[in-house]
């Protein structure tokens, strides 16, 4: 655009500037508003770390407990467990757990710290259902006939093996997500806060 | 690029009347040139209705209106207010933006009445805006009123009781309404609920098509200024007034400075006293209700208390009819006297430049005595201070009724013919 | 004429303002004081949280006056488990009642409850944990001046000592407590100035806030005002 006379011109940088600086100001105090919405102190409280005493979890069981208002599964796995998990490789999407749906020390065959224990969020990956665990192998699992364990989402049939890695050609695009998580001693662990030393 | 805009202004100026309402209201709106300190109220009104909406909206995502009692023993609706103060982020920001902001309102409004009063703006032909007007004034009371109950503490309890308990002394149907308002025995749950339900939305639709009327109503007639003449008469060739200009750009950038003079106050209230003496915010308040126990002096914020004080200056009984009842409507009549403004000034000329020395003693006396009340509603009353009260109530009747010989007997001096600047 | 209108108007007010006096000691302003904050959270904790809640502050808020969350749950939390916590007691309010006649009030804002036209709510703590006094015909055996007739006994006697009513309504140190009179006053001091903290944790930075807020209002005044003149060239 020209500026051909010269008090146009001045009053036409002075608009500008007026605008930029009230813009900006505006901009700025929207921040408070738009941060109100976000978690307030209760809800951080509420969605503190929570710890778990699993020295009662005996081999084979599952516990369910309550983060921020989700499911957390904690499973502790056999022998026969864990090498259901070698057999399935190549039947489920993502083996080598490489999209980032568990933190860096849990990126390993059994997605997991210690190799018996797993913890996961229960939340399937697809639409946000709950997946319940079909341990029983075979066709006793009314799954199919080399079933080999894992969790099974009732509202469109999502499978994941006893790592939560997704089946191949089901609806759950990613593994289950394993929350943040460390040990406090053998028997006690946080979950919200990893090994690392992260909040989730 | 320049030609495809043009293209969709035209576009949406065949459906909807885009172009032509920016000229109507903004940039053809002719306005007197003249526009002094008492102008920038108008605008400043607008602003802050539309701070007060905006905060409003974002402290209901965290207010609960409930009365019961949480595991503390507190009530909800009160917790949930220290809640917002607390846990929620800038939320004690927004909180006392809201609560600075209805101090703000009134304190916009009465200037802005004061001018119209001044200027003589109620005169014809602006009757219908001065109408129009009051009721938003009367509905910013119920809209203070209600909003006050929310916090549940101990002032807003008994505020609420008190006010609703005047209805109470109306002969025969009083009590049956009271009871139907509070929708309970006392002040509880049902009143909080029904009186969040006002405040959040039913007041504030009110209130917005209120302004929309006002405005428009305004911008049908044109606006008066201190000289009180009409710039309507005196047009150019292209029939535009040869004192008027446009409203934007030349009062859009005025308001503006208005505005951020204004938020410069109103910052250095907000943060630095946000309670502002107890006067915007009652160190009562910070106790939550409690229907067994009145606080030792109750006063209504200090916008209310003019009216306060009239209804505590009626004393006597008249008929049967007990003083507490004609202390109501005093109180009422107080209020709506306003209404009739613009048909008791008989005066030749409008603006209080040009009135002579009887007006001008009236509005002063009118002035001291209305912010004596103010005063007076603040404090606990004594037989002199129901004195002082009786005298200013009064007067202040006085000043409306008596306006109409008041006006007309004044020697007032000719208004110009074009604006004196 | 302006003078005169103002003169008129105030003449009659200081007629009309007076009424009783409240005489209240003025508290010792303890707000930066980070040390001395920290000083009265320990007392609060110790000496009235365990019949007063504070049950809209969390525990973890206490970052506000530098402590770190070890340091909170090492040395402050008694009663609950995790920092993000509401400063709650374990007493039940119906119980309460029973024992003090009414349960005793939550103290997280009473800092701001206490404020009146006689003095902060500061001051009115301060002199109020100041003027407890043996008092034989109460049944708790304490009495005080400016809250007469208090349901709550001194629950900082033995640090205090006992007051009594001397001559001309003054009060006398009739046994000495463990603290000297002026180390008992910085306690207090200390205390109110924690009280006065926790009624509105984020007092400090809205001051600071505001400054800021004032001087970008200031930027914004400089240049909407000269666009305002620049425009206002063509009308005059």
């Amino acid at each position: 655009m020209g500026c051909d006379d010269k008090v146009d011109c001045g009053r036409r940088r002075l608009v500008l500037a007026t605008a930029t600086v009230g813009g900006v100001t505006g901009i700025v105090a929207a921040v408070p508003f738009v941060a109100s919405m976000l978690p307030s102190e209760r809800a951080k409280s509420a969605g503190a770390p929570v710890e778990v005493d699993i020295s009662k979890l005996t081999p084979g069981q599952i516990i369910t407990v309550e983060w921020r208002g989700k499911p957390v599964w904690i499973v502790n796995r056999t022998k026969e467990m864990l090498d259901s998990l070698k057999k399935v490789a190549d039947k489920v999407s993502d083996p080598n757990s490489d999209k980032q749906m568990q933190p860096e020390y849990c990126k390993n065959e059994t997605r997991s710290i210690k190799p018996e224990i797993f913890v996961a969020v229960g939340i399937c990956t697809h639409l946000g259902c709950s997946p319940t665990d079909k341990f029983k192998t075979g066709a006793e699992s009314g799954i199919d006939a080399d079933w080999q364990g894992g969790f099974l989402c009732p509202c469109h049939g999502s499978t994941f093996d006893l790592a939560g890695r997704v089946y191949k050609n089901k609806p759950a695009p990613d593994n289950l997500e394993v929350p943040a998580h460390k040990y406090l001693s053998d028997s006690k662990i946080v979950i919200g806060i990893g090994q690392d030393g992260k909040a989730a | 690029m320049k030609a495809k805009l043009t293209a969709l202004l035209g576009w949406v100026d065949a459906r909807f009347p885009l172009t032509s309402s920016w000229k109507t209201h903004l940039a053809e709106y002719y306005t007197p040139k003249n526009f002094n300190f008492w102008y920038f109220f108008g605008s400043l009104a607008i602003f802050v209705l539309v701070l007060q909406v905006l905060t409003g909206i974002f402290l209901t995502m965290h207010y609960k209106p409930d009365a019961s009692l949480n595991a503390s023993g507190v009530p909800v609706a009160f917790a949930s207010v220290e809640y917002i103060m607390r846990d929620v982020s800038w939320g004690w920001l927004i909180r006392y933006m809201h609560s600075t902001g209805a101090s703000a309102f009134f304190l916009v409004i009465y200037l802005h009445m004061f001018r119209g009063l001044l200027y003589g703006s109620s005169r014809k032909p602006r009757e219908l805006i001065w109408l129009v007007g009051m009721f938003i004034y009367l509905a910013l009371m119920a809209e203070a009123f209600f909003g006050y109950l929310l916090p549940w503490g101990q002032m807003s309890f008994w505020g609420a009781q008190v006010i609703v308990n005047l209805f109470s002394t109306i002969p025969l149907i009083g009590p049956d309404l009271s009871l139907w308002l509070r929708g309970d025995f006392v002040v509880g749950d049902a009143t909080l609920n029904r009186f969040f339900a006002f405040h959040v939305i039913l007041v504030p639709l009110v209130l917005l098509g209120l302004v929309a009327v006002h405005v428009l109503a305004l911008h049908a007639v044109g606006s008066n200024n201190p000289d009180g003449i009409e710039i309507k008469k005196n047009k150019d060739a292209n029939g535009i007034p040869l004192d008027g200009i446009p409203f934007h750009p030349y009062y859009t950038v005025k308001d503006i400075v208005g505005v951020v003079v204004f938020l410069s106050a109103f910052s250095i209230i907000l943060f630095f006293m946000p309670e502002f003496g107890g006067y915007f915010l009652e160190s009562n308040n910070f106790y939550p209700a409690d229907p067994l126990v009145t606080p030792p002096h109750i006063a209504p914020v200090w916008y209310f208390t003019p009216f306060y004080s009239m209804l505590r200056a009626v004393t006597i009984n008249f008929f049967w009819i007990d003083a507490k009842f004609w202390g109501v409507v005093t109180m009422g009549a107080g209020t709506l006297i306003l209404l009739f403004l613009p048909w008791l000034d008989r005066s030749p000329v409008k603006s209080i430049r040009y009135k002579g020395p009887i007006f001008k003693t009236a509005v002063a006396i009118f002035v001291i005595c209305f912010l004596v009340l103010g005063y007076l509603g603040l404090l606990a009353p004594t037989p002199l201070r129901t004195l002082v009260s009786q005298i200013c109530t009064v007067l202040y009747f006085a000043f409306f009724l008596l306006m109409p010989i008041y006006s007309k007997l004044d020697k007032c001096k000719p208004e110009p013919e074009r604006l004196s600047g | 004429m302006r003078k005169l209108l103002f003169t008129l108007l105030l003449l009659p007010l200081s007629v009309l303002a007076s009424g009783t006096e409240l005489h209240l000691d003025k508290a010792p302003d303890r707000a930066r004081d980070v040390a001395a904050l920290q000083n009265g959270a320990k007392v609060f904790v110790n000496y009235c949280l365990n019949c007063h809640s504070a049950s809209y502050m969390r525990y973890n808020r206490l970052r506000d006056i530098d402590l770190s969350e070890e340091q909170i749950r090492e040395n402050l939390m008694f009663t609950a488990d995790k920092v993000g916590e509401l400063m709650k007691i374990a007493m039940r309010r119906d119980e309460a009642k029973i024992w003090f006649g009414k349960p005793p009030p939550d103290l997280t804002i009473i800092a701001r409850a206490r404020a009146s036209e006689f003095g902060s709510g500061s001051d009115w703590l301060y002199t109020y944990l100041r003027s407890f006094y043996r008092d034989n015909t109460r049944p708790t055996g304490w009495n005080n001046l400016v809250f007469e007739n208090v349901a709550m006994p001194h629950a900082l006697w033995e640090l205090q000592g006992q007051q009594v009513v001397g001559a001309d309504h003054k009060l006398v140190l009739a046994k000495p407590g463990k603290l000297k009179p002026e180390e008992y006053d910085a306690l207090v001091s200390d205390l109110v100035g924690y009280l006065q903290f926790m009624a509105e944790p984020i007092a400090e930075t809205r001051k600071q806030l505001g400054v800021l807020v004032l001087v970008v209002l200031g930027v914004l005044l400089v240049f909407s005002y000269a666009l305002k003149r620049e425009y206002w060239k063509d009308v005059h």
